[in-house]
């Protein structure tokens, strides 16, 4: 490490830093590049392959796959999980950001468990969480037994099976990924500059845009991301809340790979999300780096 | 007493928050101590849904299953996480390196899914619960990596040094200092990793085999069948689980700095 040393003794820590690369952080980085890297790696060559009869391909090189992708049908079906992955986003900003605002003003000692509160469904069973909103929205269901015994509907809603419950589903699935971050950029905030803004004679919501807003919005963009390609890729919401009308993204990446077979086309489309977080991160970080040099972090 | 009243308002989205989230799982908390075999309607307190479910063979069966992926994955994830936080915090310090091993953690699931399983066709190996292992460890290794490095970058390297100097070996060195000053770490995130893939659904969905399904891919195949009131006790009961792991994790380390 330091230049000082003599000559004989410069190998021996050069020699402990290898082996300590090789022991511990070699078989964790092996690990990720066979079980990661390299299944992204035949994903992607697979998109200019021929399908196979059966599943996986033949050794034919082919562009159709990413015309196949053009066509109208897929099209709409991509414009649909934008759509949605879109209203998602925006509510769980709506709702997220104000609520890390209001937990990153709490009494020190009351932030831990409000985060805490956070965080605790995102860790239970996804599968359980979204079959809950089943229960919840049934048309005999406890929301609607409430409003019609309140006298404010005169009939059941169909709350259930379309795009609403979708979005609901999505927004419950991935609102602490939106606080998180968000929570993180408010609290890293100096106060100071918020109370500069308002001796110099700014108003509340003057400090807010032009001082908290651009400050937080770096990591406010990487929770918009966390929202945004997930709810893109999920197949298991528009299945069990749309009740198989709306289908995304993820539904039809999961039907060519398990169901139709066309694993070219299906690796197209799950390359095509990868993409979207790919291109967000990137925009992301250029944001940041303009606003505070902050980059990627969250 | 002013900085409190100002964002006053502000509890208002929060307790939104909360309803919205803890609500729905309120519900079915609720509804899984309905004696009615409907699962809207209520019909007075019951505990019979729980045990028919200990009755059911196919959730049984799947719980087994379960149990074995989380214990294998939990075990060498936390070793393969561990190793790699400290290889990265100690002989590279490279914010790319470091960003690539944690990848696995943000990466959709659907693309690492479909990704294993293209892997795992072409190399001609047979899907059940040992594909499902390997698949479960990549993630698993990405957040015991996480939680690790968090503690990592506030340990004190002086203790490390202390025993070296006083002549202790690297290894007697490793197991003795490094690793017991980890330890709340390692142990949270072996917790984490063990609630993630006892969760886990979509990647298990495409790397299981027929004959094996995890608890739940048998949730799934249920779900999608109908709701029934023997799931609500299930969901319940994993509701249980997850709640006390990841309070336990929390209590060790602070999980909330990592994540």
């Amino acid at each position: 490490m330091s230049a000082t040393t003599t000559e004989p003794e410069r190998g021996a820590p050069r020699r402990r830093a290898l082996v300590g690369r090789a022991v511990f952080a070699g078989p964790g980085l092996l690990y990720v590049t066979l079980f990661m890297t390299l299944p992204l790696l035949i994903i992607a060559s697979y998109t200019v392959l021929t399908r196979g009869r059966f599943g996986g391909v033949e050794t034919e090189f082919t562009f159709d796959n990413f015309a196949k992708a053009l066509q109208p049908i897929y099209l709409s079906v991509l414009g649909n999980s934008l759509l949605i992955a879109s209203i998602t986003t925006a509510l769980a900003l709506l709702l997220g950001y104000p609520t890390a605002y209001a937990i990153a003003r709490l009494p020190r000692q009351w932030r831990t468990v409000a985060l805490v509160l956070v965080v605790l469904p995102f860790w239970s069973n996804f599968l359980i969480r979204t079959y809950a909103w089943i229960i919840l929205l049934n048309s005999e269901g406890p929301l609607n037994t409430a409003l019609v015994n309140l006298g404010i509907v005169g009939a059941p809603l169909d709350l259930l099976y379309n795009r609403g419950a979708v979005v609901v589903g999505l927004l419950y699935a991935y609102l602490p990924l939106m606080i998180l971050p968000v929570y993180a950029s408010i609290e890293r905030l100096d106060p100071e500059l918020q109370e500069a803004a308002r001796n110099l004679g700014a108003g509340k919501v003057r400090t807010f845009l032009d001082v908290t807003l651009p400050l937080t919005l770096p990591g406010t963009l990487i929770g918009a991301i966390f929202v945004f390609v997930p709810s893109m890729g999920n197949f298991v919401v528009p299945e069990l809340l749309g009740g198989g009308k709306t289908e995304m993204v993820g539904n039809l990446i999961r039907d060519q790979f398990l169901v139709a077979r066309n694993w070219p086309f299906g690796a197209v489309l799950a390359l095509s999300v990868v993409a979207f977080l790919v291109i967000l991160f990137a925009i992301q970080a250029a944001i940041g780096r303009r606003i505070n040099g902050g980059g990627a972090r969250a | 007493m002013e900085p409190v009243r100002r964002v006053g308002w502000l509890h208002l989205p929060l307790w939104l928050t909360y309803v919205f989230l803890y609500v729905p799982i309120a519900v079915l908390v609720v509804m899984s101590f309905n004696a009615s075999k409907t699962p809207f309607t209520w019909k007075g307190f019951s505990t019979r849904w729980y045990g028919e479910l200990l009755q059911d063979d196919l959730i049984r069966q799947g719980f087994i299953n379960t149990m074995i992926v989380a214990v294998g994955a939990t075990v060498i994830a936390t070793s393969l996480g561990t190793l790699l936080a400290i290889g990265l915090n100690r002989y590279f310090r490279s914010a790319l390196l470091e960003a690539y091993a944690l990848t696995p953690a943000i990466i959709p699931d659907l693309a690492l899914a479909i990704g294993l399983l293209a892997l795992f066709a072409l190399v001609g190996v047979t899907l059940g619960l040992h594909t499902v292992l390997l698949a479960h460890v990549v993630f698993g290794m990405a957040f015991v990596a996480a939680v690790v490095l968090a503690r990592l970058g506030h340990a004190d390297p002086s203790l490390e040094e202390a025993s070296r100097d006083l002549g202790a070996g690297p290894v007697s060195t490793f197991f003795r200092i490094t690793v017991p000053t980890l330890m709340p770490a390692i142990v949270a995130g072996a917790l984490l990793v063990f609630t993630l893939s006892l969760d886990e659904f979509v990647i298990a969905f495409f790397t299981d085999g027929p004959s094996t399904p995890t608890l739940p891919i048998v949730i799934y195949s249920m779900v999608r069948f109908g709701v029934t009131p023997e799931i609500n006790a299930l969901a319940a009961l994993l509701l249980l689980v997850s709640f006390t792991i990841v309070i336990s994790a929390q209590r060790i380390t602070k999980l909330t700095d990592a994540l």
